[in-house]
């Protein structure tokens, strides 16, 4: 029984795994492909470690799957964080068709502010 | 013309690959446990051959980091998959090591982006 409920998260992971990276080759911009294919592969992998620990149950490698979890999602977010931040300083242009742009806004102040000062 | 055919194409080989993961090995030649394992890696070796065409299409290099980034992601679910049939406990050592080692490198390419130095 509980094989049969730790498969079912491993295919569930692998759909999310799948359309994420469908996503980063269909869509049209960098921070679409960003926002579309690190959510969905973080959670997709974190739910093959979970099927993995229901396997194994409390043994070395249940456990160092959970932990493996807890590390993903304390570390994919910060570092998709950076890429998008590293690419609108380094200028790549957003897709002509989105709708607002709140950095360039708020980095355009602060530059007004500094010339005031 | 051009733009709808190639769509089409892309639609057809997509299509093709789903079929192969679905009806490649023969139901009635293995147990149902060694065939799902089998098509878990096909599906994870197509994600990974998203994430190359998209590392050799890119037109910026901020798209090379993000795929990057989720390629390394993935190899940690292949260690994940690989760990279930062999019963070994150390495969997700490996996954662990890479998680972290994808994480440092996608940190640090993330810098060279922003085009500052290293050390602050």
């Amino acid at each position: 029984m509980i094989e049969i409920i730790a498969y079912i998260f491993i295919v569930v992971g692998l759909i999310f795994d799948l359309f994420g990276c469908l996503g980063l080759v269909r869509l049209p911009d960098v921070y679409n492909r960003l926002q579309a294919s690190t959510k969905c592969v973080t959670l997709g992998t974190c739910s093959i470690l979970f099927g993995l620990f229901l396997f194994r149950g409390f043994t070395a490698s249940g456990i160092k799957a959970l932990l493996c979890i807890v590390f993903l999602i304390l570390t994919a977010p910060v570092s998709a964080h950076a890429i998008a931040r590293g690419a609108h300083i380094s200028g790549v242009k957003l897709w002509d068709k989105s709708v607002c742009d709140k950095y360039e806004e708020d980095r355009q102040t602060d530059a007004r502010q500094e010339r005031r000062e | 013309m051009n733009r709808r055919l190639r769509w089409l194409l892309g639609l057809l080989i997509i299509i093709a690959l789903f079929v192969g993961i679905i009806f490649y090995p023969p139901a009635s030649l293995l147990e149902w446990q060694s065939i799902s394992l089998m098509r878990f890696f096909f599906i994870l070796s197509l994600c990974c051959v998203f994430c190359l065409f998209r590392i050799l299409r890119g037109p910026t290099p901020a798209d090379r980091v993000v795929s990057i980034d989720i390629l390394g992601i993935l190899i940690v679910g292949f260690c994940a998959v690989l760990g279930i049939p062999t019963g070994r406990p150390w495969y997700i050592d490996i996954g662990i090591a890479w998680a972290l080692q994808s994480f440092i490198a996608t940190i640090a390419l993330a810098k060279y982006l922003e085009g500052k130095g290293f050390e602050e």
